[in-house]
């Protein structure tokens, strides 16, 4: 356990730096919609909220079930509506070349 | 790890090639050419691992998660199809919603493990429930006002900071004591209720100006809140999503606090809206130029390039489809069209960008403040709509005026300026803008869509003629 959370602790790190060299390369242009997506890729958590829904609990199942299904109902609802929005911002940004005669 | 099944090495390849996916994700937003090809490899990631999930041994029960998964994406789709101009409120939402999300797993992960919670463990649960609490009701604060269903008037009153400060000083020291004695349970509702009262008052004194600075910093809290949620769960591939989201909202309050010229501790300690100048005191009638969309309309067909700076006034007015007419009946002229784009221009970072590419203006035309900044002394006309203290040059030259220092777009640099404005009126600081009273400025006082809608017609008038 204790072993976990110091690799735990190198993974956070090393994340963050990839996050702060990946992420100082997107373009002003593109904030809003890195935003938006960042936002969905968060939602990753639902797979913390399904195993906490789902899973066998000696004590305490109803409550984990109840605040598991809300927390799934919340992400859930991130993950598509950020990848839709996403998704639609940036078909709309088109390159000025061949679009028009 | 002691029995680790077949399915469990399969799960855990799905959570591998996720996290390669999502950080493969951000890397190709960084262009427009392939920023498409992102949003594609995060749904990938993020299907493998909501798939690896469900095949998960220890799970024995699908109704609820297939009820909560089908509920939520109903929820999603129309979140997804929200107007450009909601985008911010929109935005703000969904930070609340992924707060809401970490923060109950968080609880209820206390009180599954209550009372044997090793320190560090239990560190990590407080800092996960501390932050999405505040960043839940303080996003919920924030969309509020974005979408004026509460007041955007800043609402301050004398030691509003030692309160705020204060309060979530109790939370932290509270949870510090259960770090220490895990066992009182009872306490742990205060590291919840205290930060989601903190999250409001955060907001209350926060005005719309400032809205860009505010949702990335609680974009950054909401992706720290998620990190340590995956310290908790033990799950590497929510710590890697939560420090990239952290990482990203992060940077763009470093670059929103810089645009805006406030330090970022500043920022960080949620001070916004304080630096409300009392300088409205003696303001004279100066004399001003102004002009008639015929006579705008004859400056910029006769002029070779021209630079339009959009502000939030832009977008409010609506115009920005009249903008879009404007620059294609410039351009069919043969006049250059860009566009300076001031990183808080808009609601929140790059809003005003989506706002041009949804009017069907190329991004390549889109530029930055650092991009366009030092071609203004080759422009013929800088027309400015609905922007006001993002192109004050009081900023740069006069040391006494409360937005000196602050990064602008250095429109009185060019040939002529005009300024498409309701009336005299100051900006949002209250600040007079010396550029207004330039000589080689003219007002254009009028509605921006149905002024810029004038000039359109006044140029095609011209072309007919011609």
């Amino acid at each position: 356990m204790k072993l976990d959370l110091v690799t735990s602790l190198y993974v956070f790190m090393l994340a963050a730096f990839i996050g702060f060299e990946v992420i100082r390369r997107v373009s002003p242009l593109l904030h809003t919609p890195l935003m938006s997506l960042t936002n969905a890729l968060d939602a990753i958590a639902v797979v913390g909220a399904i195993i906490l829904a789902g899973e066998y609990h000696a004590h305490g199942g109803t409550m984990a079930k109840i605040l598991g299904t809300i927390a799934i109902v919340a992400a859930t609802s991130n993950i598509v509506g950020g990848f839709l929005i996403t998704d639609r911002m940036l078909r709309m940004f088109k390159a000025s070349g061949p679009r028009k005669p | 790890m002691n029995n680790f099944l077949a399915s469990d090495y399969l799960i855990e390849i799905t959570y591998l090639l996720a996290t390669a996916l999502f950080i493969l994700s951000l890397k190709w937003l960084s262009s427009p050419t392939t920023a498409r090809r992102g949003v594609f490899a995060g749904e990938i990631g993020m299907f493998l691992a909501i798939v690896g999930t469900l095949l998960h041994h220890g799970i024995v029960e699908y109704k609820w998660i297939l009820i909560a998964l089908v509920l939520g994406s109903i929820i999603g789709v129309p979140l997804g199809k929200v107007a450009m101009t909601a985008v911010p409120q929109r935005t703000a939402l969904s930070h609340a919603f992924g707060a809401l999300c970490v923060t109950l797993v968080g609880t209820a992960e206390f009180y599954l493990r209550a009372p044997d919670v090793p320190p560090f463990m239990m560190a990590v649960l407080s800092m996960e429930v501390i932050l999405g609490s505040l960043t839940f009701t303080g996003s919920l604060m924030a969309a509020g006002k974005l979408q004026e269903v509460l007041p955007q008037r800043p609402i301050t009153y004398k030691g509003q900071n030692l309160v705020n400060l204060g309060s979530l000083g109790v939370a932290v020291v509270i949870a510090g004591f259960l770090v220490a004695h895990p066992d009182k349970t009872h306490l742990f509702p205060l590291i919840i209720a205290i930060p989601l009262a903190f999250g409001v008052m955060m907001i209350i004194p926060i005005g719309g100006a400032d809205m860009p600075t505010v949702i990335s910093l609680l974009n950054s809290y909401a992706g720290l809140s998620a990190a340590a949620m995956g310290f908790v769960i033990n799950s590497k591939l929510l710590i890697v999503a939560g420090a990239l989201d952290g990482a990203s909202g992060f940077i763009l309050s470093v670059n929103m606090s810089k645009a805006m010229n406030r330090s970022f501790t500043n920022v960080l300690f949620g001070a916004f809206g304080q630096a409300q100048a009392a300088t409205a005191g003696a303001v004279e009638a100066r004399p001003v130029r102004s002009a008639t969309p015929e006579e705008a309309a004859g400056i910029l067909a006769a002029a070779n390039k021209v630079v339009i700076v959009p502000g939030y006034g832009m977008a409010v007015a609506q115009a920005q489809h009249k903008v879009r007419e404007l620059y294609d009946s410039l351009t069919k002229k043969g006049v250059e069209v860009r566009f300076g784009i001031h990183p808080v221009a808009g609601r929140m970072p790059g809003h005003m960008n989506v706002l041009l590419a949804e009017a069907d203006i190329p991004y390549d035309k889109l530029l930055d403040m650092d991009e366009i900044n030092g071609d203004f002394p080759q422009t013929d006309v800088a027309l400015i709509i609905g922007a006001n203290d993002v192109t004050n040059p009081a900023a740069r030259t006069d040391a006494s005026s409360p937005i000196y220092g602050m990064p602008i777009l250095d429109v009185d640099k060019a040939r002529t300026v005009m300024v498409i404005k309701r009336s005299m009126g100051a900006g949002f600081a209250g600040i007079e803008n010396p550029l207004y009273f330039m000589d080689q400025t003219l007002m254009l006082f009028g509605d921006a869509k149905s002024f810029v809608g004038n000039i359109v017609r006044e140029l095609s008038g011209n072309s007919h003629g011609a």
